[in-house]
């Protein structure tokens, strides 16, 4: 049983357009209010408000509204905010979230996340590329060991992990192919996804080569959108509207140097995460209902599902290989709304809305059976984190 | 787009600039003598700080690499080689680079690799090609 004393009660998502016509602050409102009211709570019962990364770079679409806005424009008074990129990845601002409710500084924390890479694209095409991370010379000090040699994307970077996987194991892309196309009949069923025409196996093959092995359907799909849920201490989250969903256990371990070079090519954080999350319980992977797992590029979710233990190392291509395992009536149902490759690139916080989404039984032509246990994950590379969620 | 070159500090211009001299030079410890990169002012495994830069034999093995296809913008010539080499003098001491001269497709992981450097205004990028048989 959990130590840790948080739940999720409420949550909340925008629109999902590419792009919108609605500005960043009113996409990231709608999923605020919409999360608050999901709880029951109005923003005089909220006292924290958490952001990953936060607005650290002057407006980038990345993450265009911070903590200290959103704040100060829903007028709430905080005990405690926070942001930030360094942290393990995009499911930091919930574990800030939990710690926050946990130290007894917080009753109930908005967390939120909005993104505005699609609107960003209309007017630069390398809005996102690796090339922008800062102005003049790159005086980062990691960046600037990867963009020198023309790394213009994650792909680059992303697309040597799944090469030294499919040396390693002889992962194959006919194996790969079967996330995206299995998110995408996930996606048919959910009205907010962004792509939503289903595909096939051939379709993926036939697909435009990026970067070896990665090609544009390995790819997630950028979008406009904000996601909000609320954390909640444990006893304020009981008398509230929906069941609580506890946070069980949180992974954010990291082992390795925060390098995206240096870092194990074919694990990359996702073990040290599992290793955590699950000494930190007496769940097991067999219990867990759907996970919800970082799919920026197909290759992370494969390696989420070795990293959190739903299948040995290096079987991660013959797990998803056919699509029947990670079906939504298959015995893991993966990224059940389409996730980041078909829904949109909500960047984290997806996840999160999805696995309350359903465990909640709100998931209409998409619900899963079982519905009391969620794995969410995020991030690639050396950002790593996951939560496991249980219904109360 | 030019390449995106870095900022040159005192822990880092040795790595960038050791190219002028033909040199590869990487930074390592004096007191537990390992290699470790980034170059940084102390070592990751002991956190000695009398650490500094040495000349490397520039020969190497590919750990992995990528072949970028995508235009990302006009000026580059895809398609090109981003690779992640290991060099000799210890397992894991490696870089994210290049690997050029070669035809895309002979690119393999195991490859066997030696140093060349590309001038960029005062950056001298370490890149690699295949080595002679």
């Amino acid at each position: 049983m959990s130590t840790i004393g948080a739940a999720i009660t409420g949550i909340g998502q925008s629109e999902i357009a590419r792009p919108s016509s609605r500005s960043a602050m009113q996409l990231t409102v709608d999923a605020a209010l919409a999360a608050m009211g999901d709880a029951g709570l109005t923003a005089a019962d909220i006292d924290g408000v958490a952001c990953w990364p936060g607005d650290n770079d002057n407006g980038n679409p990345f993450s265009p509204v911070g903590p200290l806005a959103l704040k100060s424009v829903l007028g709430i008074e905080t005990s405690w905010y926070g942001g930030g990129y360094e942290a393990p990845g995009p499911l930091a601002a919930v574990i800030h979230a939990a710690m926050a409710v946990a130290a007894g500084i917080c009753n109930h924390v908005l967390v939120f996340r909005t993104i505005t890479e699609s609107s960003a694209r209309q007017t630069d095409r390398t809005a996102s590329s690796l090339a922008n991370k800062t102005q003049g010379r790159d005086s980062s000090y990691f960046w600037q060991w990867y963009t020198p040699f023309d790394v213009r994307s994650a792909v680059n970077i992303i697309a040597t992990y799944a090469q030294s996987h499919f040396h390693k194991y002889g992962t194959t892309s006919e194996q790969l192919g079967w996330i995206p196309v299995t998110l995408r009949d996930h996606a048919a069923r959910n009205p907010n996804a962004i792509y939503r025409k289903p595909m096939t196996i051939d379709d993926y093959l036939a697909s435009r080569m990026i970067s070896t092995p990665l090609r544009m359907l390995d790819c997630d799909v950028h979008c406009d959108a904000s996601t909000a849920i609320i954390v909640s201490r444990a006893d304020a989250a009981r008398d509230l509207r929906n069941p609580p969903i506890r946070i069980e256990a949180m992974g954010s371990a990291l082992s390795q140097p925060w390098s995206w070079d240096q870092i194990s090519l074919t694990e990359m954080a996702t073990a040290d995460v599992g290793r955590m999350l699950w000494s930190r319980t007496d769940y097991k992977p067999t219990d867990v209902d759907t996970a919800q797992l970082y799919d920026g590029f197909s290759i992370l979710t494969l390696m989420w599902l070795e990293g959190l233990g739903f299948c040995p190392r290096g079987a991660g291509g013959e797990f998803v290989a056919g699509g029947k395992r990670i079906a939504l009536d298959g015995e893991l149902p993966l990224n059940t709304n389409g996730g980041q490759l078909s829904g949109g690139r909500t960047h984290g916080l997806g996840y999160v809305h999805e696995a309350c989404t359903q465990l909640w039984g709100r998931a209409d032509g998409r619900q899963i059976r079982k519905q009391d246990v969620a794995v969410c994950s995020g991030g690639g590379g050396p950002l790593g984190g996951a939560l496991l969620l249980v219904k109360e | 787009m030019q390449r995106k070159l870095p900022l040159l500090t005192p822990e880092n211009r040795a790595f960038w600039q050791g190219g002028a001299d033909g040199q590869l030079l990487i930074h390592r410890c004096r007191a537990c003598n390992r290699w470790f990169h980034p170059p940084a002012p102390v070592c990751p495994t002991c956190n000695s700080l009398d650490v500094g830069p040495e000349s490397v034999s520039g020969r190497g093995t590919v750990v992995s690499f990528t072949i970028n296809h995508q235009a990302w913008t006009p000026d580059l010539s895809e398609p090109y080689v981003i690779a992640i080499v290991e060099l000799d003098e210890q397992p894991a001491l490696r870089f994210l680079t290049n690997i050029v001269d070669s035809p895309v497709n002979e690119i393999a992981i195991g490859m066997r690799v030696s140093v060349t450097f590309l001038q960029c205004e005062d950056v001298w990028l370490p890149q690699f090609r295949k080595e002679a048989a």
